[in-house]
């Protein structure tokens, strides 16, 4: 049916509402499947490639106008599209939550025009698309988790000129950043950046690792699975491929930290060693709580399952290290079970 | 054995006809081609210095100074047309023609330059000894203690208060920031330090402390020194030769006394004159 044949159509209904009626059974079959056209994919696919080929280094793309506004996860939801087939299972994060709006509404997008399966389990997801976290359970080498960027550049902090930092990636010159991390030291006693922590991907590039917490940086690390970042607004596309090194910048002497939680353990499910966040109950009382609420649920049935439970390997772990561990050590450890 | 040499150094401004370097210089009188406009900001300059040694550089405004010291710190300001050669001792050819990370290097190792303006040589966002820590972390230094130690070295050689170290560069005096230049300078133990102007919109007494400072450390750290300033007390005080530009082209060259003493340049003689 060519534009001029519809447009005919249209004028033929009495009114707009039958109009509309007679378009309603047209709906979502109206729409390539995953909504974006075949081209567009392509297009995201090989910029994916690109970035996977050069971990860390932020590959441009012809981001698209989405239904949904720049800045709420656009660049996630075009990579997630273009990597999600109709056998796959899609599980949406916001900051650690399946249930907030936005994660809804783009989980409801995907199940729609894509018609795949849903979940809120980590473990049994495909593709996992999040804004600000990476979930507590250990990833997997058959998945891929889509990270939401706001801020490709690492650098657009120490200076705002994107053409000078462009330079410096290209010539890996990051004095300026070292100077920030300097000051940081000076000023606090250590590195404080509390998200978007600049880490080095493969010993080459400085990468913006999204607002996760510091809490998450280490599971960048050698990690089984595939980690995209997209950014929709600034149309950017960059990688961390399975097994890949990727160090959080730092000092000899002044060491890489996470959060810490003195003495705190989640108000519903009792754990010690996830990423807790401050909420104000009802009356009032200050209590922390997991931010991943689907481990937490889990942890809410059985409080003693490891990160790890539904690996076949044991001892393949990721993330902060339990704080009361045998050697007392909140050091981060890589994905190979240290 | 010669540290840094130079030879036949250019930088046209504009889009040179080609004859623009027979039309301008001293026996012309002006450095602006008549032909096609261009501005000849400095040609056939040749200079060395060796280890150890101060080299002063003078003439007026406009004689092509900056733009030869730009050219020996390898920071060509990009929109001019360059030509010449400039050698280092341990490295092959001409450093003008080296690739981005080798002319990085060598600047973040062995020359530094002191810009004539301070925003140039200064990120006045930072703390007056992150900007003197910046120049360590690019050369690879790593451990928080040995970049705090280094500053607080440095700070205390060039005579800025060490207590200061921790604030914003522009809570800094005029004088203050100069010297913090100075140390930024020297941080990686360079072999060459190159000064633009060191003195220029301080007042005396404070001049005199920011040369007596860099007078000591350079002879304390024995680091070769190019000296550009229009004022003759300032080369008088520092150098040890003294090269006389004017219209970009060199006029005069002898050690800084005879020059002084016994200027040959008829341009030389009205300059001293003026000034005694």
């Amino acid at each position: 049916m060519t534009d001029t044949e519809r447009a005919v159509t249209t004028l033929e209904s009495d009114s707009i509402d039958d109009a509309v009626a007679e378009l309603a059974d047209d709906g979502l079959s109206g729409y390539n499947f995953a909504y974006l056209d075949e081209h567009t994919k392509r297009e995201v696919r090989r910029a994916i490639l690109k970035g996977i080929a050069i971990p860390g280094h932020q590959v441009p793309y012809a981001s698209r106008p989405m239904p949904l506004a720049r800045g709420w996860g656009t660049g996630g939801i075009q990579a997630s599209l273009s990597l999600l087939g109709p056998d796959d299972t899609f599980k949406v994060i916001d900051q650690g939550a399946d249930e907030s709006v936005n994660a809804a509404n783009i989980r409801r997008l995907a199940d729609r025009t894509a018609d795949v399966d849903t979940t809120s389990d980590t473990t049994n997801a495909d593709v996992i698309q999040t804004r600000h976290r990476i979930p507590e359970e250990v990833m997997g080498d058959d998945q891929i988790l889509v990270l939401q960027v706001p801020i490709t550049d690492p650098l657009r902090k120490v200076d705002g000129s994107d053409a000078a930092n462009r330079r410096r990636h290209a010539h890996k010159n990051y004095g300026r950043m070292w100077v920030h991390l300097y000051e940081n030291v000076v000023e606090w006693g250590e590195i404080k950046i509390s998200s978007r922590y600049p880490t080095m991907v493969a010993g080459r590039y400085l990468m913006d690792p999204s607002p996760i917490p510091r809490w998450d940086v280490p599971k960048l690390d050698d990690a089984d699975n595939l980690f995209v970042f997209a950014a929709g607004r600034e149309a950017r596309i960059y990688a961390v491929p399975p097994h890949t090194e990727v160090e959080p910048l730092a000092f000899e002497d002044e060491s890489f930290q996470v959060e810490r939680f003195p003495d705190q353990s989640c108000d519903a499910c009792g754990s010690d060693d996830t990423f807790l966040t401050e909420v104000e109950t009802d009356d009032g009382r200050r209590v922390y709580s997991c931010n991943d609420t689907s481990f937490c649920a889990k942890r809410q049935d059985d409080p003693a399952i490891p990160k790890d439970h539904h690996r076949d390997a044991s001892g393949v772990d990721w993330g902060p290290g339990t704080p009361d561990s045998e050697d007392g050590s909140t050091a981060p450890s890589g994905g190979d079970g240290q | 054995m010669t540290l840094l040499e130079a030879e036949g150094l250019e930088t046209i401004y504009g889009e040179p006809c080609g004859d623009c370097t027979d039309y301008t210089g001293d026996r012309a009188g002006t450095n602006q081609c008549p032909e096609c406009g261009s501005v000849v900001a400095c040609a056939d300059v040749s200079l060395d210095v060796e280890p150890g040694e101060v080299l002063g550089i003078v003439g007026e405004s406009g004689s092509g100074k900056s733009s030869v010291a730009e050219l020996l710190a390898l920071e060509a300001s990009g929109d001019g047309q360059v030509d010449g050669e400039v050698t280092l001792a341990g490295h092959d050819g001409n450093l003008l023609d080296a690739d981005y990370q080798t002319r990085h290097e060598i600047r973040t190792d062995e020359i530094g330059l002191v810009h004539q303006h301070i925003r140039d040589g200064l990120d006045l966002s930072f703390t007056g000894g992150g900007n003197v820590a910046e120049k360590l972390l690019a050369a690879g230094w790593r451990n928080f203690g040995d970049v705090r130690e280094r500053v607080r070295e440095l700070y205390a050689a060039t005579e800025v208060p060490v207590d200061r170290m921790d604030d914003p560069t522009d809570t800094y005096s005029g004088g203050m920031q100069r010297r913090v230049q100075i140390a930024r300078a020297l941080a990686t133990d360079p072999e060459v330090i190159v000064l633009d102007e060191p003195t220029t919109g301080l007042d005396v007494s404070v001049q005199a402390r920011v040369l007596d400072t860099f007078r000591r450390v350079q002879r304390e750290q024995n680091v070769a020194a190019v000296v550009v300033s229009h004022d003759l007390s300032v080369v008088r005080l520092l150098a040890d030769r003294t090269v006389v530009m004017r219209h970009g082209e060199v006029v005069e060259t002898g050690l800084t006394d005879r020059v002084m003493e016994d200027p040959h340049h008829e341009y030389t003689q009205t300059l001293i004159n003026s000034v005694i």
